[in-house]
């Protein structure tokens, strides 16, 4: 099956995801990397300058430009998700993400989450950065870019149907990657 | 000698690794777009998709523009050898901005990044040297996600080939969807383990679908091919045919005792650009 979603989602919808659909969204994701989820996970929730929940997290480290007009997506595809497995469960907990997006599947603890406070993960395909780069509509904001540099800020990115996302890891317990490896 | 142009050149050279694949990489993709079905052909697809884009609007293909690597092979007359370490740095510092280039190096115990993607021993250069007066220099953007699946194993001498066989397949299904398959996997056979590691990366730069000149050993990377790619991982691991464009070996000989392994992994952008400077400083981008 094929969905367009319009984010933030509600649980009712990621609860009609199954393994192998397709799905584009378009509103507003955010990225973070390795250093933004440690930092996330250290603040007060209430003292973050954005709202995770309304958003998609994106596993991205992008390629940006500066100019006249701002901040200019140059190429933006996801990253290896599996340097993530080790905060993700905690941050799903957190900030109450529902839509992962990344690329090379997740491990046991994600997946549990997934089904616990019911989300999807959903790959895109790693590498397409051009590709990706012309789904992102505006730069709204980035956070943390004097800490962290351009690959591991927080960036917000206002997508308009971004993918085809493969949904890799579903709200039912099922994962594509581990019936692979079987 | 004009060195503001030859930097220019290798600009250029840059540029072109970043924003175009060389064909027989575009070739195989499509062949696999062929045989592929379902999510792993909508992978492709993408793929497809986003080198046409890329090479169209001049942008790097991926935002991972990886750390810079060259071979250097300096003809023996060349002479101004002196000079050639000093062209590359400038040149990645400006295609760092011009292209632009993602800042990708940063200091292991401080977390500082110059944002110009040089540092302490990078860009990586490995120089060698031909007879002649030509210089001629490989760019090979190296990504991040490929080369942490890089792996080193010192076999017992006792495994035998097929030990190393089944090492290289047992962790190209390990590695899974992570080194963003379809992959161009280089294995270094021999030496020792640091020699393993460079032959492995070195046969990289041959082009893919092109087998080793020794039948024994082509007809090894023909297995390696078909084993992998009957793990079922496909595109991106998320299930298919083509999980490997192509297996590349290169031996050296081993220490008695030793059987090191080099496995270096590259993405399907597998990203490679030559270029060549004369004696008088013209320069092609090839």
């Amino acid at each position: 099956m094929e969905y367009h979603f319009k984010l933030p989602v509600d649980s009712g919808e990621i609860k009609k995801l199954h393994v192998g659909d397709i799905i584009y969204v378009t509103g507003k994701i955010f990225t973070a990397r390795d250093e933004a989820h440690l930092m996330m996970l250290e603040k007060d929730k209430n003292s973050l300058p954005f709202d995770p929940s309304e958003m998609a997290l994106y596993h991205c480290g992008p390629l940006m430009k500066k100019t006249d007009k701002g901040w200019q997506v140059v190429s933006a595809g996801p990253t290896t998700s599996s340097r993530m497995e080790i905060f993700e469960d905690k941050f799903i907990e957190k900030y109450g993400i529902n839509i992962i997006i990344g690329k090379g599947g997740m491990g046991e603890r994600t997946e549990k989450a997934l089904q616990k406070y019911t989300g999807v993960y959903t790959a895109y395909t790693g590498g397409a950065g051009a590709l990706a780069a012309d789904k992102v509509e505006e730069v709204p904001a980035v956070y943390w870019l004097d800490e962290l540099g351009m690959p591991e800020a927080a960036w917000i990115f206002k997508v308009k149907e971004f993918g085809p996302l493969v949904v890799a890891m579903d709200s039912h317990g099922r994962s594509i990657y581990k019936e692979i490896k079987r | 000698m004009d060195y503001e142009d030859i930097k220019k050149g290798i600009v250029q050279l840059i540029k072109k690794a970043e924003t175009e694949l060389p064909t027989d990489v575009i070739n195989a993709l499509k062949k696999s777009y062929g045989i592929e079905e379902g999510i792993a052909k909508t992978q492709i697809e993408a793929i497809l998709k986003n080198i046409d884009l890329a090479k169209k609007s001049g942008r790097p293909m991926c935002q991972d523009t990886g750390i810079q690597t060259f071979f250097v092979e300096i003809g023996v007359d060349f002479q101004h050898i002196n000079k050639l370490k000093g062209l590359i740095l400038d040149a990645v510092k400006i295609a760092t901005m011009k292209i632009p280039l993602r800042p990708n190096t940063v200091d292991p115990f401080t977390g500082e990044n110059h944002k110009d993607n040089t540092g302490d021993n990078i860009p990586y250069i490995t120089w060698d040297f031909v007879e002649g007066s030509d210089v001629y220099i490989t760019a090979l953007p190296k990504g991040g996600g490929s080369e942490n699946m890089s792996k080193l194993g010192m076999l017992k001498p006792g495994v035998g080939i097929e030990g190393v066989k089944d090492f290289v397949v047992e962790e190209m299904i390990k590695a899974g969807g992570n080194p963003c398959p379809p992959t161009v996997v280089g294995v270094g056979i021999g030496g020792g383990a640091d020699l393993a590691m460079k032959l492995g990366k070195k046969s990289l730069l041959r082009p893919v679908g092109n087998r080793h000149n020794d039948k024994t050993i082509a007809a090894i990377e023909e297995e390696l091919i078909k084993r992998i790619n009957e793990s079922g991982i496909g595109p991106m691991g998320l299930g298919g045919k083509t999980t490997v464009l192509d297996v590349h070996i290169e031996k050296a000989h081993r220490h008695p005792a030793s059987l090191p392994v080099g496995i270096a992994v590259q993405c399907w952008a597998d990203r490679r650009a030559k270029m060549v400077i004369h004696s008088d400083g013209s320069w092609e981008v090839k």
